[in-house]
C-alpha cells in the first residue's frame, strides 16, 4: 500500500467536506506551494512533520560507470528533508519486515 | 516558509472556502503522511517526490558523558527522495541573497 495524491484527495473529501474537484486542486496546491518556496530557494518548515532544506553541492569529479570515462558533476542545488522529532518518533518502532511495498 | 504561511497561501488560492478549510486540509494531509510512515507505507507524490523508511540496525553506542556503553535498538527512520520536476525546479544556477 502506498499513500498517494489521490487518497489524500479522498480525505480531503470525507474529513474536510470539500468537493472532489476541490480535494484534487487542494493536494495539487499543498505539494505546489511547497514546490514554489524551494523555488524561490526558501526552506520550508512544517512543524511536527519536518523541514525541507537547499543545499548548494560543488561540481565534483564523477565517472561514467559504464565507460570509466571521468566527467565532472556539476555544481547543482538539491533538497533535504529533515524529519521532525515527532515524525522521528511515530516511524522508529515500526517492525522491522514489516514495511509495506 | 511555515505551516501558516502554506495555510494563508492555499486560502489564498481557494477564495471560494473559508479559511479554516485551508488550515484543517493542511492538517489532514500532513496527519495521513504521518499515519501512513507509522504504518511502514510509503508516500509517493507525483512531481514532487517520496517519503519511505529506512532501516537502521540495533547498535552499540555510548552515552558522550559518562563514556558507558548503550546499546542503541534497532529502527526506522524517515527518508524523502526528491521527484523529477521538484529536483529539476530547485537547481537552478544558485542565486545567493
Amino acid at each position: 500500500m502506498t499513500l498517494t495524491k489521490a487518497e489524500l484527495a479522498d480525505l480531503l473529501f470525507e474529513k474536510v467536506g470539500l468537493n472532489k474537484r476541490e480535494a484534487k486542486d487542494m493536494v495539487e496546491s499543498f505539494f505546489e506551494e511547497i514546490r514554489g518556496a524551494l523555488e524561490t530557494g526558501d526552506s520550508v518548515k512544517l512543524s511536527g512533520f519536518g523541514n525541507f532544506q537547499l543545499r548548494d553541492k560543488p561540481q565534483r569529479p564523477g565517472r561514467n560507470p559504464k565507460t570509466g570515462e571521468e566527467i565532472p558533476i556539476t555544481a547543482r542545488r538539491v533538497v533535504t528533508f529533515h524529519a521532525s522529532q515527532k515524525l522521528k518518533v511515530a516511524v522508529e518502532s515500526v517492525k522491522h519486515g514489516n514495511l509495506k511495498p | 516558509m511555515t505551516k501558516s504561511d502554506l495555510i494563508a497561501g492555499l486560502a489564498a488560492r481557494f477564495p471560494q472556502l473559508v479559511a479554516k478549510d485551508a488550515d484543517f486540509a493542511v492538517k489532514v494531509i500532513l496527519d495521513a503522511m504521518t499515519a501512513a510512515l507509522a504504518d511502514g507505507q510509503r508516500i509517493e507524490i507525483r512531481g514532487f517526490g517520496s517519503f519511505a523508511l529506512n532501516y537502521r540496525p540495533s547498535r552499540v553506542g555510548r552515552n558522550p558523558k559518562s563514556g558507558e556503553k548503550v546499546s542503541v535498538p534497532e529502527k526506522h527512520v524517515p527518508h524523502f527522495k526528491a521527484g523529477k520536476e521538484l529536483r529539476e525546479r530547485v537547481d537552478v544556477s544558485p542565486v545567493r541573497g
